[in-house]
């Protein structure tokens, strides 16, 4: 048995627990129903661990690691997020409709995670394969030893962009105060141009993919260079 | 971890609402910070008398004892204001005097603030029980600064716990760590500045203050902070007229902020501003890291 739409409400009585332990005992209902989070009001760990492909959606702000280590769901927040939004995830659709705070789709192996606003400081920090489209601007230190996978950034970035990049993409449109060490723009190629205009179709950003840059590793720190005396 | 909050009035005809409006802010920021917690409330007019905000932090208390003392000692015009433990004396004696006085015949009783607008209240426990203990829901006033502290580096007691005071209508409160404390008390105690605790944050409050004394604006004052203050912090700042807020070049704390035609509201974390009216149409946003903020009451 199941309903179409089921509703969690998270107000003064806290169903978070009740919220979640739903979510990770009934992976196998058909249809899945649609689930609402009402009242969130910046509580921590909203649909975290999420285990099928669940529509969900947060009416409101949500607090630390929203939608963590997500796996098939489409999780949609309606409201800002903070800290670690989408952190660990391995599949499905997160998107942000406000902002995000610091370390958003931090180590994130799959899935996208679509900021429609901004994102702080450390977006996408150790990425492992995850896609991370971001429709403002980003903070500084992003992409920070990302290993794979891709951030779009469609505003611009902080400083140090893309420090010591392993295999992850950075497409960027705006301006960057700086690139990290090992960090380098290089030309897009016709699949980075294609992967991209996917990406912006998925998150519904209009921009023309002709008008990012991309930034990826020189792969100079892949090898230990003693001559180098520890300045990179 | 440690929560932060503070409140901004921006029309006198709030300021009744201050404290039931900060209760739950401070409440909300009880996962951070469960072993103590502080709250600073500014006046909306200052006293022409000087206010100390007084706290017994051993030994009975014996509040009618210790105004008989003071007025023996001292006379002139004193008030009291006491509940419990805590307690807020108003004199127009001389204020060098009094405190010379307290320090002398009260070993048991610390000065948790000295101005013409700040009252200041801090113990251990729950955000919620010190709340209930001191009536904060009732209190009035302009603007706000309270903590909610998870001890990291120092003991847990009321002396420990923020906001932290120096001079006159002035204090901070801290979300973070300093790694350099000593060198900056190192700096500062040749130059007159005493301290009273071992905590990280009263080397960030003496020396803000400090450069204020010297005639910097809070703006001048936090930016020399940038090369003085080693480590992670969220800051935030009551002054007689305002609130300035701070973060680290790293972001490493928190802070969020939400502003209405009718106030500014500071907090670790939005869970705090959620219950506040208007919060759903109110400006939000994540203040930058190494930029100073500062609201003014108009």
């Amino acid at each position: 048995m199941s309903t179409l739409q089921m509703d969690f409400d998270l107000g003064p009585e806290g169903g978070l627990r009740a919220l979640n332990s739903w979510l990770h005992g009934n992976t196998s209902l058909a249809p899945l129903p649609k689930v609402r989070v009402l009242n969130p009001d910046g509580a921590h760990a909203i649909a975290c661990g999420a285990d099928a492909p669940f529509e969900i959606d947060v009416m409101g702000h949500a607090g630390y690691y929203v939608a963590g280590m997500n796996k098939h769901a489409k999780v949609t927040v309606h409201g800002n997020a903070s800290t670690g939004a989408a952190e660990n995830m391995m599949s499905g659709e997160v998107r942000i409709k406000g902002f995000a705070s610091t370390s958003a789709g931090a180590s994130a192996h799959g899935g996208c995670l679509i900021v429609e606003g901004d994102a702080s400081l450390r977006c996408g920090i150790s990425l492992k394969g995850g896609d991370i489209v971001v429709g403002g601007n980003v903070g500084s230190f992003s992409a920070f030893m990302a290993q794979a996978g891709r951030l779009v950034i469609c505003g611009d970035a902080g400083e140090a962009l893309g420090d010591s990049l392993y295999e992850a993409v950075i497409y960027v449109r705006g301006k960057v105060a700086s690139l990290g060490a090992d960090a380098r723009f290089e030309d897009m190629t016709p699949a980075d141009l294609a992967g991209l205009q996917a990406l912006l179709t998925l998150a519904g950003f209009p921009h023309d993919p002709a008008e990012f840059r991309k930034v990826a590793s020189a792969r100079s720190l892949y090898h230990w260079n003693a001559d180098a005396n520890q300045e990179y | 971890m440690c929560g932060i909050v503070g409140l901004l009035l921006k029309k006198p005809s709030w300021d009744d609402r201050l404290g039931e409006l900060l209760v739950p802010m401070l409440v909300g920021m009880t996962d951070r910070g469960p072993d103590s917690a502080g709250l600073a409330v500014f006046a909306t007019t200052p006293t022409t008398s000087t206010k100390l905000s007084l706290f017994q932090l051993h030994g009975a208390v014996d509040w009618a004892a210790f105004m008989r003392a003071l007025a023996s000692a001292l006379p002139g015009e004193h008030g009291l204001h006491d509940s419990g433990r805590h307690a807020v004396l108003s004199t127009r004696a001389d204020i060098t005097a009094v405190k010379q006085h307290i320090a002398a015949t009260c070993p048991g009783v610390v000065i948790l603030s000295q101005g013409h607008r700040i009252d200041l209240y801090k113990d251990i426990g729950s955000p919620g029980a010190i709340a209930e203990r001191y009536g904060f829901a009732k209190l009035v006033g302009s603007h706000a600064v309270g903590h909610t502290r998870m001890a990291t580096e120092s003991a847990v007691t009321p002396a420990h716990a923020h906001p932290f005071t120096a001079g006159e209508d002035f204090c901070l409160v801290h979300n973070g760590s300093l790694s350099n404390p000593y060198r900056v008390r190192r700096k500062l105690e040749p130059l007159g500045i005493h301290f009273e605790t071992d905590n990280d944050t009263e080397a960030a409050c003496r020396f803000l203050e400090w450069r204020m004394r010297e005639g910097d604006s809070i703006e001048k004052a936090i930016d020399k902070g940038f090369s003085e203050l080693d480590g992670f912090f969220t800051f935030l700042i009551g002054t007689q007229d305002g609130l300035s807020l701070v973060r680290d070049p790293f972001a490493c704390k928190p802070a969020i902020v939400a502003e209405t035609d009718d106030y500014v509201a500071v907090a670790s974390e939005f869970r705090s501003l959620a219950h506040l009216p208007g919060v759903d149409t109110a400006r939000l946003f994540e203040p930058q890291p190494r930029t100073i903020y500062s609201w003014k009451r108009a």
